[in-house]
């Protein structure tokens, strides 16, 4: 699509005076054009990551007793090895892939799930559903984990009285489901999105394919998992990409519900260990470490899941 | 190929919905419930949550523990509005209007920088375009947490926590919205109009600006809606940035008030009513503009 309008202006005037000026200052108005975000872009991340990688080489060493200033000093990797060696962060690591492990499943299968009904040739009310399934997706993640968080409270929460009646004694904040209770937020959170998008690839399957198919004798089921899903893995492909890198980032939601419930410590999540080590432990060397190995850990995924699933596409 | 797949659902709906009847017919009622049911079934798991703050904003922390949780106790919505409003001098209202202010902020500048840069990579040919647009798509798959806490080590360095400045900034930059504006660009401003407009004499900024911008206007719309939707919803930067109540976007706001209800209960209520109250413009502005998030979700999912 990009390709087609260099040739399109070229074909026009071959060899014309006036084309020539053009190319010649495409770069000089393409700079202008590109100049603020570039500049942007520069000074809210790039520069911040640089700043990051310099800090995390530096360590602030107290002299003896405390009574002179602290003095900054080189010490290579030895951040990074303190931040690797520091059970609470690979206890972190650990948590967040044992997330990953739960969520990515639940929510692409979820949303998988609810795209291929609402695309079923039986559904009613397409529209009201896609606005009420996207709802979640107007509530700010800071709030949806406050009311998550009341709903696992113990005397205010509805879910919890009912399943009291019906026998069954579920405590959502303690250290055995606190993992999944903060998935089920992250699943309530984004499910919905992703409707959204698998839902319109759905659309765009070609109607013909699908009336033959029914003419063949496929059934519902069989049309959706044999001709719908294979015909959305490019747009399944991109949720998986975007849904890793949103793992990632988890922060929000165990930062309120730790406020609730012990079972979420200050350092319960890389994330939070980064900013614990910034903002309790004083310790600005570390976070800028543990940040930079976030970021790679990022890096590293993203490359992992955009390898994998362009041979899945073109498989 | 974004336009073909932007264009194609437009095209075979007019088609459709005559099959859709007869197949639905073929189908039988058993299955047309289930189908059905389950969408009932997944939209409830989606609105009860929303549902219950908003009955919960409707009692006093007496009832919140005392009556059932879909059900009406003593009326005290408007006293409870009353509190969130009158709590520390009305600083709940400086919230919102700070919340306000950064996304808006955010959705229109950080939405034009965007455009013009995804106007150029489409539209204009330049050396090293390639890797350019690649440093964009980097920018994308780097999670925003990552980059935070550096960008607040930064900022401490010029001085800059604790003012406006933090937030504004980084809420400029959106490299998944030049990524969009691309895609747009492609799909709305064809390279005809603009080889007319160059052949009449307009030199290329005044042709983005009088032909360009007008033509992608639904498309920066989408991208401010995003922007302004992620900037509202940011906890993290905020957080770090800003130790100053009045600075504070509401999201952070309320997130310290919860931190109080936990030795006075009273406050609960008012987390309740005030998380309610915050929810309702990003709810307004979904509403209204359907058109332009599904679009967005539509374009994203391109490549």
């Amino acid at each position: 699509m990009v390709t087609q309008v260099p040739s399109v202006r070229g074909t026009k005037r071959p060899g014309s005076r006036k084309q020539r000026p053009m190319s010649g200052t495409g770069g000089r108005t393409a700079a202008l054009f590109l100049t603020p975000f570039f500049a942007v872009f520069a000074v809210a991340m790039v520069a911040p990551v640089i700043y990051a990688v310099v800090l995390s080489f530096f360590a602030q060493q107290k002299s003896g007793l405390g009574f002179s200033e602290a003095k900054t000093s080189f010490v290579g990797l030895e951040n990074y090895l303190q931040v690797l060696q520091s059970e609470s962060f690979v206890g972190g690591i650990g948590r967040l892939a044992l997330y990953c492990a739960i969520y990515i499943p639940c929510m692409v299968g979820g949303a998988l799930a609810f795209a291929l009904l609402l695309d079923a040739a039986v559904a009613r009310a397409r529209k009201l559903f896609q606005l009420l399934v996207f709802l979640p997706h107007a509530v700010p993640g800071v709030i949806a984990a406050l009311i998550w968080a009341y709903l696992y409270t113990p005397g205010v929460s509805p879910i919890v009285s009912a399943l009291e009646s019906g026998g069954v004694a579920v405590n959502f904040l303690d250290h055995q489901m606190i993992l999944p209770s903060i998935v089920n937020i992250a699943v309530w959170e984004w499910t919905g999105y992703n409707v959204i998008i698998l839902f319109t690839a759905l659309q765009a399957v070609p109607r013909e394919i699908l009336e033959a198919a029914r003419v063949d004798g496929a059934g519902e089921i069989r049309s959706a998992l044999s001709i719908k899903l294979p015909l959305i893995l490019p747009a399944l492909s991109v949720i998986m990409l975007f849904t890793v890198i949103g793992t990632l980032q988890l922060f929000t939601e165990p930062s309120i519900i730790s406020k609730a419930t012990a079972s979420v410590t200050s350092t319960w999540v890389p994330n939070m260990w980064a900013y614990d080590a910034a903002f309790n432990r004083h310790n600005l060397n570390q976070a800028a470490a543990a940040s930079i190995i976030i970021a790679l850990m990022a890096a590293v995924l993203s490359w992992a899941v955009t390898r994998f699933s362009s041979r899945t596409n073109k498989a | 190929m974004s336009t073909s797949t932007m264009s194609r659902p437009g095209i075979s709906a007019p088609a459709s919905p005559l099959k859709r009847r007869r197949s639905a017919r073929s189908g039988g009622f058993a299955s047309s419930f289930t189908v059905n049911a389950l969408l009932i079934l997944g939209c409830a798991y989606m609105v009860l949550p929303v549902v219950w703050l908003l009955f919960a904003s409707t009692k006093n922390t007496a009832d919140l523990y005392g009556t059932a949780a879909y059900a009406f106790g003593q009326p005290a919505f408007f006293d409870n509005v009353a509190a969130v409003l009158n709590q520390d001098g009305g600083v709940f209202l400086r919230w919102m209007a700070n919340s306000m202010f950064y996304a808006a902020f955010g959705a229109v500048f950080g939405g034009l920088i965007s455009v013009l840069a995804g106007y150029a990579f489409d539209k204009f040919q330049f050396r090293g375009k390639d890797s350019f647009f690649g440093i964009v798509l980097v920018g994308v798959l780097i999670p925003n947490t990552a980059t935070v806490l550096p960008m607040y080590l930064l900022a401490s360095v010029f001085g800059i926590t604790n003012t406006v400045w933090a937030i504004l900034i980084p809420v400029l930059c959106n490299p998944f919205g030049v990524y969009l504006a691309r895609v747009y660009s492609a799909a709305y401003v064809p390279a005809e109009t603009l080889e007319a407009a160059r052949v009449d004499g307009a030199g290329p900024i005044r042709s983005f600006f009088s032909l360009g911008l007008p033509m992608m206007m639904p498309g920066y719309v989408t991208i401010a809606l995003f922007q302004f939707v992620g900037v509202w919803n940011n906890f993290m930067l905020p957080l770090v940035m800003l130790q100053d109540q009045k600075l504070l976007p509401v999201s952070v706001g309320i997130s310290i008030w919860q931190g109080y209800a936990l030795p006075q209960p009273e406050f609960t209520p008012m987390v309740i009513t005030g998380s309610l109250l915050s929810i309702i413009p990003l709810l307004v502005a979904f509403i209204l503009l359907q058109r332009f998030w599904k679009s967005g979700l539509t374009a994203g999912s391109v490549k």
